[in-house]
């Protein structure tokens, strides 16, 4: 097992590689040359190649690829071309509010679905999951920006339960500018999450083994509890944690409408004011997160699943 | 007269699907008296295992229904028992073992807890006892070194070992009725014995009552008081198990017992249900014809063209290890074997799963890639052939695999399914005169042409195994291996398959090899029979020697092994 860890911790290093080639291409080669859009369009050419001395642009190619490399293992991803802030401390400030936002939204909308998603296996069939199975479709066929607009309007704004928006560090501070964004969150996930574990779970309903369980007298819940959600494991792990390095980024929309300052907030940013250095740091935290999340939903794999031994 | 344990009177169950009332077991009655064994026998879709669910009470509802009958189990009428009360007998008084003991374990417990569980919510002890009591139980069925076992998870168990616990996980709370719906299908012939002989012992020491539901009279001649018959939703035929092996009255039951192959004396083709009834199931006489014992020695094609030709084949797969995952050391699926098949000629290789037989046929193909050894085909060594050499080859060479179920894909028309080998080899002409080879194709296997156009799912067993018969033969093969084609079938169907093989061989001058774990199948079909343990080929002999005289102890033991019951009566006496 731990030389599994080890096997895969190395192989972190061509796909690394290989991410920040991509990266290197994308915003090196293919883009094109950034002083134009940063200097508009009055500038000089001495003034454009100032700067490109300055951004080291005029590197060899291979030097600048071997920067993008060097970022991508040390995560000294240099200073921002808009704010001139270093990126590694810009990072760590919007994590602590993306952070705020997103992990209490994503465990409790996991927790509710999962809840949900047993409850109507247990009534399947019946009247109450085709309701709640109708409640889903409903709610994921409204755009995000309606549920936003509406619950900030109603919400925040007539009833005046919430911090219409903005941002306040240290707990308990924080909770009712998150409050809502949060809610909103988990209304937007239940809806995709309780049909996908749902799904999942009445896949197991009708294997061979139940009929055992069954068969040897066990009610319907401790079946569907003991028996049926340990082996559901598998492709509601995978599912859950490999959400989770985009965490990291935040809901950009949430946190653009509730003006919260987080990674979110950051990226956008970068997006509009063509901040490169910034757009490469966000592309590889995000690739490393999934690499790293990748392995542990692996490793949580073994726990869930007997069968599944890693040499 | 003591009532029996458990009386069913003028059961009904009905299903409704999409497309009406289906009525799976038709106003049946059976009694199974205090300590004894009653074996229900019929074919896939007869109804019995739909009347051993009902007994539990695990039909699926609301899709199922009984508008008629009663089930008294010690007086209490079952159907008039809420839930509640069905829990409690349901692995108390009544437990079931099932077919498949790959699937019916719960693969993320450990063995050992899955039999205290049962224990635990029947009996009320504490979780110790009821952990020592499955400890006691695996020694029981005969587990190894039982206090270990129960820790292991059902994946590293063999498929026997997984049926054990599952007796053991029956058993657990002395139950009054067992029920054992096929517990022997799905298992090799050795271990087969092993289970039957276990099975019978309990119910003896333990003085059960077993329900024992299988295809095959055969299973159960040596364990079974009495046997009930079952076709089409009905029962046929009831009686004491002497009387129905030696005086089988209902032309259904005869024709079960009839269609088993024997070893050694066979006719030239196996009876079948088809012989005994028509499809309305009125009776028919048997032509004497149809039982003349035949001798395989007198009709064998005198040719000396080898048309494949083995010389020491090694298939071997790597085992892993390490930090990169090198090879450290390889596993030997088949071991140096060597063999000669003249052409319109059937070897039949016998072996247990684990074998290597699988891959031995896989191997012959280049489905898996041998790493020593020569493949001589029609004289040509094709070891090594590649790309359009090898594809024109596989012309030549087709494979029938052992499920039906899973070999066709169930998207496809019959048709499609059918044409599909002729458009990758672009053979055939027009996509008309490729539907006409395919229409002609699926009359030779016996179904009607106007089934082109349907799917997979609407076929049984038997007639899905057909379907794979005839695209094995779309591009006509000169060689086909088999492999396990039959053991998924029912025995009546099984006869019905092994005779269309037969009948192919003759008309098309095929030549087979014919891969089955059942020795008794083998030698019905096979002119020259090895046999395979651990990779090689032990023991190779003339189909019609190798009951008679076998050499090694191996041998015998899959002789040995063959369930007896259905020797109890000569082919003559049926008819």
């Amino acid at each position: 097992m731990t030389k599994y860890i080890i096997r895969r911790l190395l192989y972190m290093i061509p796909v690394l590689l290989g991410v920040s080639l991509i990266i290197f291409l994308l915003f090196n080669v293919v883009s094109g040359d950034p002083t134009a859009v940063l200097l508009g369009k009055n500038a000089t050419a001495r003034q454009m190649a100032d700067l490109r001395e300055q951004l080291g642009l005029n590197k060899s190619m291979f030097l600048q690829y071997i920067d993008v490399v060097k970022s991508a293992f040390t995560f000294d991803f240099g200073y921002s071309w808009a704010t001139k802030q270093e990126i590694s401390q810009m990072i760590k400030q919007g994590s602590y509010p993306s952070i705020c936002l997103s992990v209490p939204a994503f465990v409790i909308s996991t927790i509710i679905s999962l809840f949900i998603s047993v409850f109507v296996a247990y009534y399947r069939g019946k009247g109450i999951d085709l309701f709640v199975r109708v409640v889903c479709i409903a709610g994921m066929s409204i755009s995000a920006l309606a549920y936003i607009l509406f619950f900030q309007w109603f919400f925040a704004y007539k009833l005046g339960w919430f911090e219409i928006s903005g941002f306040e560090e240290g707990f308990p501070a924080f909770v009712p500018y998150i409050a809502l964004p949060a809610i909103i969150w988990i209304v937007l996930s239940i809806g995709p999450d309780v049909r996908f574990f749902r799904t999942v779970i009445l896949d197991e309903i009708y294997q061979d083994y139940v009929r055992t369980a069954r068969s040897k007298g066990l009610s319907e819940m401790t079946i569907l509890l003991r028996h049926v959600l340990r082996n559901a494991m598998i492709p509601i792990i995978t599912y859950v944690v490999i959400q989770i390095p985009s965490l990291i980024l935040g809901a950009l929309l949430l946190e653009n409408f509730f003006s919260i300052p987080g990674l979110g907030g950051i990226t956008l940013n970068a997006l509009n004011s063509s901040d490169f250095p910034v757009m490469k740091a966000m592309a590889i935290l995000s690739s490393v997160g999934y690499i790293v999340f990748g392995l542990i939903s692996d490793i949580l794999y073994t726990v869930a699943d007997p069968r599944i031994k890693f040499k | 007269m003591t009532l029996p344990l458990l009386s069913v009177k003028n059961l009904v169950v009905e299903f409704r699907t999409g497309e009406g009332i289906v009525r799976a077991v038709n106003n049946i009655s059976f009694d199974i008296p205090h300590g004894k064994t009653i074996g229900i026998v019929g074919e896939s879709g007869s109804g019995k295992s739909v009347t051993s669910l009902a007994v539990m009470g695990l039909l699926q509802k609301p899709a199922a229904v009984i508008p008629q009958g009663e089930i008294f189990f010690n007086g209490v009428d079952l159907l008039k028992c809420n839930e509640n009360e069905m829990r409690k007998i349901r692995g108390n008084q009544i437990s079931m073992i099932f077919q498949e003991p790959m699937t019916s374990l719960n693969p993320v417990f450990k063995v050992g807890e899955q039999i205290a569980e049962a224990i635990r919510i029947h009996k009320n002890v504490s979780n110790k006892v009821a952990w020592e009591k499955a400890v006691h139980l695996m020694n029981l069925v005969g587990i190894p070194n039982p206090s270990a076992s129960a820790h292991k998870y059902p994946h590293e168990m063999s498929g026997g070992q997984k049926q054990r616990v599952m007796i053991a996980m029956a058993i657990s709370c002395d139950p009054k009725l067992l029920i054992a719906d096929e517990p022997t299908t799905a298992l090799d012939v050795t271990i087969q014995k092993q289970v039957l002989e276990l099975l019978h012992k309990l119910q003896q020491d333990l003085n059960m009552s077993m329900m024992f539901i299988t295809h095959d009279l055969g299973v159960i001649g040596d364990i079974a008081d009495d046997v009930v018959v079952m076709y089409r939703s009905n029962v046929v035929e009831q009686n004491n198990a002497q009387e129905i092996f030696t005086k089988a009255i209902h032309p259904y039951t005869k024709g079960l017992l009839a269609c088993r192959p024997k070893l050694g004396a066979n006719p030239r083709r196996l009876l079948t249900v088809s012989d005994f009834m028509t499809e309305e199931g009125v009776e028919k006489t048997v032509p004497v014809e149809r039982i003349q014992i035949f001798d395989k020695e007198s009709e064998v094609i005198k040719t000396d063209h080898v048309l494949l030709e083995i010389q020491n084949l090694v298939t071997q797969f790597p085992i892993k290890g390490g930090l990169f995952g090198r090879t450290v050391d390889h596993f030997k699926a088949v071991d140096d074997v060597s063999f000669k098949i003249k052409k319109g000629q059937t070897l039949g290789l016998v072996g247990e799963s684990g074998c290597g037989k699988t891959t031995l046929g896989r191997s012959i193909l280049r489905l898996v890639e041998p790493s020593a050894g020569k493949i001589i085909y029609d004289g040509k060594d094709i070891t090594h052939v590649q790309h359009e050499e090898l594809r024109l080859l596989r012309k030549k060479m087709q494979i029938i695999f052992q499920d039906p179920y899973s070999s066709l894909n169930p998207r496809m028309t019959i048709a499609d399914i059918l044409m599909e080998p002729l458009n990758i080899h672009n053979e055939g002409g027009t996509k008309a005169q490729r539907y006409e080879m395919a229409r002609a194709l699926l009359e030779k296997v016996g179904l009607k042409a106007s089934l082109m156009n349907r799917y997979p799912h609407e076929f049984s067993g038997g007639q899905r195994q057909r379907i794979c018969i005839a695209r094995a033969l779309m591009l006509r093969p000169e060689f086909v291996i088999c492999d396990e084609s039959v053991s998924a079938l029912d025995v009546s169907i099984q006869a019905q398959v092994l005779n269309l093989l037969l009948d192919l061989q003759q008309e098309f001058g095929l030549t087979y090899v014919f891969i089955s774990h059942d020795l008794s199948v083998v030698n019905f079909i096979a002119d020259e029979v090895g046999v395979m343990y651990a990779g090689k080929i032990i023991e190779m002999d003339k189909a019609s020697n190798i009951y008679k005289s076998a050499k090694t102890e191996y041998t015998r033991a899959l002789l040995s092994a063959i369930p007896k019951g259905e020797t109890k009566q000569s082919l003559a006496s049926l008819v």
